[in-house]
């Protein structure tokens, strides 16, 4: 199934040595790559496939599940042939930073900066990267798996009982 | 009472502390502002099916012409400082109604981002229970509110300059 993907054809045609996982559940197609040629990539599906959509940017902290600690997803569509691919790429802690999809879809200017502020992940040539959502005095990066909950500040819940 | 009455019905005796706290009660002037669910429920007592307006509650947009602040819904701490300049901007005397679980404690949310109670940051007056309270709750607090108010001691006098406005009940 996922190999007849318009996308997944071209992409193992030109992009054999960087996917690292093909993968389709209940009829989405995600497709995973190697984080250096994530901006190869993403321009080639936005100029070559017409993924000129990129619906959201984010990223998943797999502390202690995996031995790259982060996945930066990419969910496309394209208007013009309306289907969607999803685009994963896994990252490492020691790394930390990704090229910006920035000069492929402005929308990720923003989405980046939300990645950043919630998860300390640095994009590359990024034109403005500073927190969106959390103040510009906060300490650290909330959505990250070790960060506790509460807050740094506050002694942590351990339950009704205890 | 063993006073004489020579002006009939025409005068009545009173303190003056009592008139200036029955009319301070009587013309609460919440401040417009309004944070998460809660505000919709405050917004359904301002309406005309409760109509706030027969307690001489109506809403003012500016701090400036406002006695009281209901804190209603969730504060978080990208929020606070713009409540504390609203509050610091309210002219003396001034009330705190927390309406709401997440205004009295934070509620559900207790997490990195949210206050865990307005009253780390402001003096609250009345707390209203409720996810969010119903208008009537609304409509008990605030009359808890008028009767604190009429309680206050040295209403008048503080006004004037002369030493603090007190409560009675909390001495």
């Amino acid at each position: 199934m996922a190999e007849n993907n318009r996308a997944v054809v071209k992409l193992k045609e030109k992009f054999a040595a960087s996917i690292i996982d093909v993968v389709e559940f209940r009829g989405e197609v995600t497709v995973t790559v190697k984080q250096e040629d994530i901006l190869e990539i993403l321009t080639f599906l936005k100029q070559s496939l017409l993924y000129n959509l990129l619906t959201d940017l984010t990223a998943v902290d797999y502390l202690g599940k995996k031995e790259e600690r982060f996945m930066l997803v990419y969910q496309l569509f394209s208007i013009a042939n309306k289907d969607r691919l999803r685009i994963k790429a896994p990252l490492t802690e020691a790394d930390g930073h990704i090229q910006s999809a920035t000069q492929v879809w402005a929308t990720a200017n923003w989405l980046e900066r939300e990645v950043f502020d919630l998860f300390g992940i640095v994009f590359q040539n990024h034109p403005d990267l500073r927190r969106i959502l959390m103040t510009d005095d906060w300490v650290g990066h909330p959505l990250r798996k070790d960060y506790p909950l509460q807050g740094p500040d506050r002694e942590p819940y351990k339950g009704r009982l205890s | 009472m063993g006073v004489d009455n020579p002006l009939g019905e025409n005068i009545i005796t009173t303190s003056l502390d009592a008139l200036v706290n029955w009319s301070r009660k009587s013309s609460i002037w919440p401040m417009t502002f309004g944070l998460a669910c809660c505000a919709i429920e405050m917004m359904a007592t301002g309406a005309s099916h409760h109509d706030l307006d027969r307690f001489g509650i109506i809403f003012r947009a500016s701090p400036r012409q406002s006695d009281c602040i209901i804190i209603a819904g969730t504060v978080t701490k990208k929020m606070l400082p713009v409540i504390k300049t609203v509050y610091e901007q309210m002219p003396e005397p001034k009330w705190v109604i927390a309406m709401g679980a997440c205004a009295c404690s934070g509620g559900i949310f207790d997490t990195y981002s949210v206050i865990q109670g307005i009253d780390e940051a402001l003096p609250v007056d009345v707390y209203i229970p409720g996810c969010p309270p119903r208008p009537e709750a609304l409509l008990f607090g605030l009359m808890k509110l008028q009767d604190k108010i009429m309680r206050e001691k040295n209403s008048f006098g503080s006004a004037i300059g002369l030493g603090d406005r007190y409560d009675s009940a909390a001495a």
